[in-house]
């Protein structure tokens, strides 16, 4: 009797070390997977900042060998590039995820959803691909317009599953109430539906953006790059994450550095937009829901 | 719903939304068929010697895709066995062990290394984690471990094993979100079951949530490989740009999308061009065929616990 409840103990202790140390491992595994989100912080901060000042937003990259100069032309290429993938990709988006969600049922619609699903998993580099055969040969080069439409492709599926999953949320009798009352369906559908849930359909608006503003693959071969300020949206157009390859590959320190404080600007960016939807839509969910 | 198209305007709204969301399946077809034609000149030549074929050389013209499928392959493998068992350890933490304001935060950050952009993973990974691979971990790697192949050779920095670490970062985000998803549609009756049975902590979770998730695991790390297989900048920043196989993880090699973000515009001639076009195509085919039986598992698995509750 004895030795059978030692021995059973002594399962217990191998079993209850072994539950310590997993969770610990698990525990350990977690921090490890973030350690490198501190390390990009820490690196972008420390080498970024220097360069970091009033003419690096205002002015044309230096020449080799020289220090200074900025990506003034890169950041308002990128405005522009972003600019117009959203005048297209947004209300296609919107467009394509009000249709989804108001028109289509059966399985016409669970093929379509498939669909936008799978364009939402193609590599991002073959968009780009695409886009020079399709855009920039038949117009005879390099522009910011065909940065746009790759951008737009990469955007649409996106913004039209947050539309779907938003408008989805809208109890039916929403619609019921308005048809009853003898207003016409897309009046219902628009002003109704959609203007009820603006602010959750632009959330989803706005993550697509942060989402395309750090493309870089597909604009390699759309709107490539240009050291000097593009005179119109028909000439090649320098983007921020471009630049930022262009120059991080460089074998030059000056430009490595100026690759650095683009990251900085770029992750900026990128995560105010990500934290000011962030508090909005916390806000938003509180009230209403 | 019923469907009363009387009024004009009402038939109007409906097409324009049914023209533009079928708009994106136009697309989708669009995108195969043109890379299939441009790449066309390249299958006729070389026919399926293309995929077997361990040569590129642009200037004589051949133009074989072995070691780009191999390097893509090997990097995006390398990247899923480092981050699957990370995600399911982050998974798990989040669901089953930490508290509410620990679980708000965890979530946050994870969520933001979804947010940095591809090339800001390479910038990163070119200047900071290569030369700490390439002067700590690989020379260490191969002092105690160089009997193995994978470890053998020259501690270069950049390589397999360097674009296999940063695509383990960048997919870690889908991959444990997934999981979290799934860990959560576990039924407690299965946790509060397996600790009135007397299991611990470890083995609850083991038991109850992790062996009944089992083929969610499976979709999302097939989801994570689909993203792996097409990532281009950080991959081509940190991979050193070289077509060889090697079964060392320190060489450098190529994969599909950095071979076409280096060459694409370089390209000397239409061969050339249609030959980065196929890769492209392949590219595209895998990541359809990849994202496809994921969804397949997905849905098999929405099915099963559909009936188990």
């Amino acid at each position: 009797m004895k030795s059978l409840s030692s021995a059973l103990s002594f399962n217990d202790y191998r079993r209850k070390l072994i539950n310590y140390m997993m969770i610990g491992l698990i525990v350990l595994g977690a921090f490890v997977a973030l350690a490198p989100l501190f390390s990009i912080f820490y690196y972008v901060i420390e080498r970024g900042y220097h360069n970091l000042s009033w003419t690096f937003f205002t002015s044309l990259p230096a020449p080799i060998g020289e220090s200074g100069g900025g990506m003034g032309n890169a950041l308002l290429g990128s405005l522009k590039i972003i600019g117009m993938a959203t005048l297209l990709g947004v209300p296609w988006g919107i467009a394509t995820g009000v249709y989804l969600s108001e028109y289509s049922y059966g399985k016409s619609s669970k093929t379509l959803r498939f669909v936008i699903d799978l364009l939402m998993g193609v590599p991002s580099i073959v968009i780009g691909i695409f886009i020079f055969t399709v855009v920039v040969r038949p117009m005879g080069g390099f522009s910011a317009y065909a940065g746009a439409v790759a951008l737009a492709i990469i955007m649409c599926p996106i913004i039209a599953r947050s539309t779907e999953e938003m408008l989805k949320t809208v109890p039916i009798h929403y619609r019921e109430a308005g048809l009853a009352l003898g207003i016409q369906r897309w009046k219902v559908i628009l002003f109704i539906l959609v203007r009820g849930k603006w602010g959750a359909i632009m959330t989803g608006v706005v993550l697509g953006v942060a989402r395309i503003s750090g493309e870089t693959a597909p604009l390699l071969f759309t709107s490539l790059n240009n050291q000097y300020w593009s005179g119109s949206l028909k000439d090649p157009t320098s983007s921020l994450p471009v630049q930022i390859y262009t120059y991080s590959i460089s074998p030059y320190e000056e430009w490595q550095m100026q690759a650095w404080t683009g990251a900085l600007v770029l992750i900026i960016f990128v995560f105010l937009i990500n934290l000011v939807i962030r508090s909005f839509f916390s806000n938003m969910r509180d009230s209403r829901d | 719903m019923k469907k009363k198209d009387k009024d004009f305007s009402d038939k109007i709204f409906y097409w324009i939304l049914k023209i533009l969301g079928y708009g994106t399946m136009v697309l989708l077809a669009a995108l195969v068929v043109v890379l299939l034609k441009v790449s066309f000149p390249i299958f006729e030549k070389f026919g399926l010697k293309f995929f077997i074929l361990n040569d590129w050389n642009p200037v004589t013209r051949v133009f074989g895709a072995l070691p780009f499928i191999y390097g893509t392959v090997v990097t995006s493998l390398l990247a899923i066995v480092i981050a699957v068992p990370v995600s399911i350890g982050i998974a798990l933490f989040v669901t089953e062990i930490a508290n509410s304001k620990i679980k708000k935060i965890l979530s946050f950050l994870v969520e933001m290394l979804a947010a940095i952009p591809s090339v800001v993973y390479g910038l990163w990974g070119l200047f900071v984690l290569v030369p700490w691979l390439r002067n700590s971990v690989e020379p260490f790697l191969g002092k105690y471990l160089g009997f193995i192949p994978l470890f053998y050779g020259a501690p270069y920095g950049v390589g397999v094993l360097a674009a296999g670490i940063i695509l383990a970062i960048m997919i870690v985000p889908t991959v444990s979100s997934i999981c979290r998803e799934i860990f959560y549609s576990v039924p407690n009756l299965f946790r509060e079951g397996a600790l009135a049975l007397g299991a611990t902590h470890w083995e609850m979770m083991k038991l109850a949530v992790v062996k009944s998730s089992v083929s969610g695991i499976f979709g999302a790390s097939i989801l994570g490989l689909g993203r792996a297989l097409g990532e281009t900048m950080a991959v081509t920043m940190v991979i050193g740009n070289r077509p060889q196989i090697s079964p060392s993880l320190f060489s450098p090699a190529q994969t599909l999308a950095s071979l076409i973000a280096n060459e694409y515009n370089e390209a000397s001639n239409s061969s050339h061009l249609a030959a980065l076009t196929a890769m492209g195509l392949v590219l595209l085919m895998v990541s359809l065929a990849v994202n496809t039986f994921a969804k397949i598992i997905q849905k098999r698995f929405q099915m099963r616990t559909g009936v188990g509750k």
